[in-house]
């Protein structure tokens, strides 16, 4: 018996039937390439206003006359724009009400992330925003945050109930202008995450989206816009992973905070997306913009722990623009066989008063190279301006490699600005005497490195703490040659 | 407990330890005395199982197994216990995490269940008053910032915490003023029982006078060339070790 038309058709309509689709959700995946029709597609899909079209287009241009940059030390095949589908959703588009009806598959998925989200949301009262493939599948704790005026949602959404917030906002900290990957992500950006914290209100738990990358080759460009009002306050938590994946993906998210007048934003990330495999095969290219403003007596607090990805190019920024405000930069980055990142921070003074803290700690393994490149720049109003930078990097091994890019700017002679590095191996001895004492290898090293990056792991909240601490052994083991 | 046979081992091929032979009983404090370079610090690595050393020849006997044969990690938890003569810093490590650790894998070695948090620090007040380690020490990082005395006490707290059956103190005295000493000595002593054994690797006799030996050993040139009881370490004292260098040299 021959396969026919017929059954073909036959196929399909079970198939359809059998995953309660509609023929449209199959079109939910963009074709491959990037033109300003896929950019009607995306907006067209979400539904978008008009002004956000626009701003769109403009950014696609914007884009389109760009080069990627290649100054950082990193090297990694250039990715194929061409050759990416920019948009995809996922296979159930309905929005869950509860947490009741979201699906027992999903649930799982999120199991073997680590935390379930059922844990975090019982023993934490975490608020999640879970981000599957571009597309919010579940939010919750949304009454509780909204009795207080908070704003917590799918960037979407935002567009959609927020527009006045959404478009005062969005590209005032980084423009489009501002880097090849931020224009990118601004043309084709398909969701992400909004919060607003209204005046003087403190938010009383942390807020987390994990974000997952699903489907195979498809990009995510992911957009973060966390505004806190005057005199609030408001921690937000980040943590990605993804499964493995034999060809690279991109992502490359944009990330917004505007802290204002009195304000204070705490941004974590534990970042752990598929590095690639033993010889480098595979792994998530992340190229990530993330900048926050301080305004007058501000304070914008960046921790990050990465450890994934095969090459990481991420630079958590502070423009301190008020009088009095302060930046910080806490960061551990992970490299293991052949990862490469290229990551620190800029914390631009412009604000008497200002002070800002960076701490880098840096950890190299296998054949990877590790960079911390960071700017400090004092510009010439920013009188009694302070810095610490704190630059530290750990080899594991005889063949990785650890470099430290700090560039300073000063227009200020009032300015004080401190900068320590220090680069070590890991010790023998330190070893050899955890394994005297009936630590085995693998602790011995779980217990040294976490003992280093220390005052980084303290930043974060305590059970975001304890993941991280777990991820760094998982990244290392039987890395110590 | 202890039966050391015949042991050469060398390092970078130069041979250190040339058939040394030792045997040591449950309830026993012994002394090992030397000159420099004659082999004491690196009997008591091979013994803790230093990967950089090689075993040329002999063997080494613990309560009925080959301790030659077994990982270092497995040797501390079938209770070896070395007190090092410098102890290492970790930072960012505190003490009791370091020890709560290392405890709860000696436990599981055993087919104990972990240690529970109230019980631990429990053991953690106990233990510290043997060698008046002061509490705030134990939530410290492991060694960072301690003066010499103080991780030396370090090091005795540890052993009172993990109980070893055999320990050996490394040059446990160096560094230390008469006080630290004092304290230092008063742990071991008090730590010391029927059913375990203490080996103490010094190069002055003045330790001695606080924990006594049943037994003195003169190491020298990779070999106990002298034994006897503890007025051996006095002559020793009194003469130096030239007349031991004299007597076996070749």
């Amino acid at each position: 018996m021959s396969y026919t038309e017929n059954d073909l058709a036959k196929d399909l309509e079970n198939s359809e039937y059998k995953f309660g689709f509609t023929t449209d959700i199959e079109s939910d995946r963009a074709p491959l390439g990037l033109n300003e029709d896929i950019i009607r597609f995306i907006s067209a899909k979400k539904e978008e206003p008009e002004w956000l079209l626009d701003y769109r287009l403009k950014c696609f241009k914007i884009w389109s006359e760009m080069t990627e940059p290649s100054w950082a030390h990193i090297s990694y095949p250039k990715p194929n724009f061409q050759g990416i589908s920019y948009y995809a959703a996922p296979k159930q588009t309905k929005k869950y009400e509860s947490w009741d009806d979201v699906d027992p598959e999903m649930k799982e998925t999120m199991a073997k992330l680590g935390i379930s989200l059922e844990e975090q949301q019982r023993l934490t009262g975490v608020a999640v925003d879970f981000v599957m493939d571009s597309v919010s599948v579940a939010t919750s704790f949304k009454a509780k945050l909204q009795e207080l005026g908070i704003i917590f949602c799918s960037f979407s959404d935002a567009v959609q109930e927020h527009p006045e917030l959404v478009k005062q906002y969005m590209g005032s900290v980084v423009p489009a202008t501002d880097n090849f990957y931020a224009a990118l992500n601004s043309a084709v950006f398909t969701d992400g995450s909004f919060c607003y914290i209204p005046k003087g209100v403190r938010c009383p738990m942390e807020l987390s989206t994990y974000f997952r990358i699903n489907e195979a080759n498809t990009g995510q460009f992911e957009r973060t816009l966390v505004i806190a009002d005057e005199g609030s306050y408001v921690s937000y938590l980040e943590g990605c992973t993804a499964p493995q994946r034999d060809e690279n993906q991109l992502h490359a998210a944009v990330v917004e905070l505007i802290a204002l007048k009195d304000a204070e934003i705490k941004y974590s990330t534990v970042q752990n997306w598929y590095p690639g495999d033993k010889n480098g095969l595979g792994g998530i290219f992340n190229f990530v913009t993330k900048r926050g403003i301080c305004e007058t007596n501000a304070k914008i607090s960046w921790t990050q722990v990465e450890t994934g990805s095969a090459v990481t190019w991420k630079y958590p920024s502070c423009i301190l623009k008020g009088d009095n405000s302060v930046g910080e930069f806490y960061s551990v980055a992970v490299t293991n066989n052949y990862q490469q990142a290229d990551t620190g921070t800029k914390m631009i003074h412009l604000g008497k008063n200002t002070k800002s803290t960076i701490i880098s700690k840096g950890i190299s393994a296998g054949k990877s190279h590790n960079s911390y490149r960071g700017l400090v720049q004092i510009h010439k109003n920013a009188h009694n301006a302070r810095n610490f930078s704190q630059c530290d990097s750990l080899l594991m091994t005889d063949e990785c490699g650890a470099h430290t890019f700090p560039y300073i700017e000063c227009k200020n002679p009032s300015a004080k600005i401190e900068h320590e590095a220090t680069t070590s191996k890991i010790g023998e001895d330190q070893i050899f005497y955890c394994l005297q004492r009936g630590i085995s290898e693998e602790k011995a090293i779980s217990l040294i490195v976490n003992g280093y990056c220390k005052e980084v792991l303290n930043q974060l909240p305590m059970e975001f703490a304890v993941e991280a601490q777990k991820l760094l052994t998982i990244s290392l083991e039987g890395s110590v040659g | 407990m202890l039966k050391i046979t015949n042991l050469h081992a060398s390092i970078d091929g130069k041979e250190i330890l040339k058939g040394l032979n030792l045997e040591v009983k449950a309830g026993e404090i012994h002394a090992i005395m030397g000159p420099n370079g004659a082999g004491k610090s690196t009997l008591a690595s091979v013994l803790a199982g230093r990967e950089e050393y090689e075993i040329t020849e002999g063997s080494v006997d613990f309560d009925g197994t080959d301790l030659l044969e077994m990982a270092t990690e497995d040797r501390a938890r079938e209770g070896l216990f070395l007190a090092f003569q410098y102890p290492v810093e970790i930072p960012g490590v505190s003490n009791v995490n370091f020890l709560r650790t290392a405890l709860n894998e000696i436990r599981e070695y055993r087919g104990e269940s972990s240690i529970s948090a109230k019980d631990f620090m429990a053991l953690v007040k106990e233990k510290s008053a043997i060698v008046e380690l002061d509490a705030k020490l134990a939530s410290r990082s492991v060694n960072e910032g301690f003066s010499g005395g103080e991780k030396k006490r370090n090091e005795i707290f540890q052993m009172a915490m993990l109980d070893p059956k055999l320990a050996i103190l490394d040059e446990t005295d160096s560094g230390l003023d008469i006080d630290a000493l004092r304290i230092v000595a008063n742990g071991v002593n008090t730590l010391k029982s029927d059913k375990n054994a203490t080996i103490v690797i010094t190069h002055y006799q003045r330790l001695l006078d606080y924990i006594v030996p049943d037994f003195v050993h003169v190491l020298y040139d990779g070999r106990i060339v002298k034994s006897g009881p503890k007025e051996l370490a006095l002559e020793l004292e009194e003469k130096g070790y030239d007349w031991i260098k004299a007597e076996f040299a070749h």
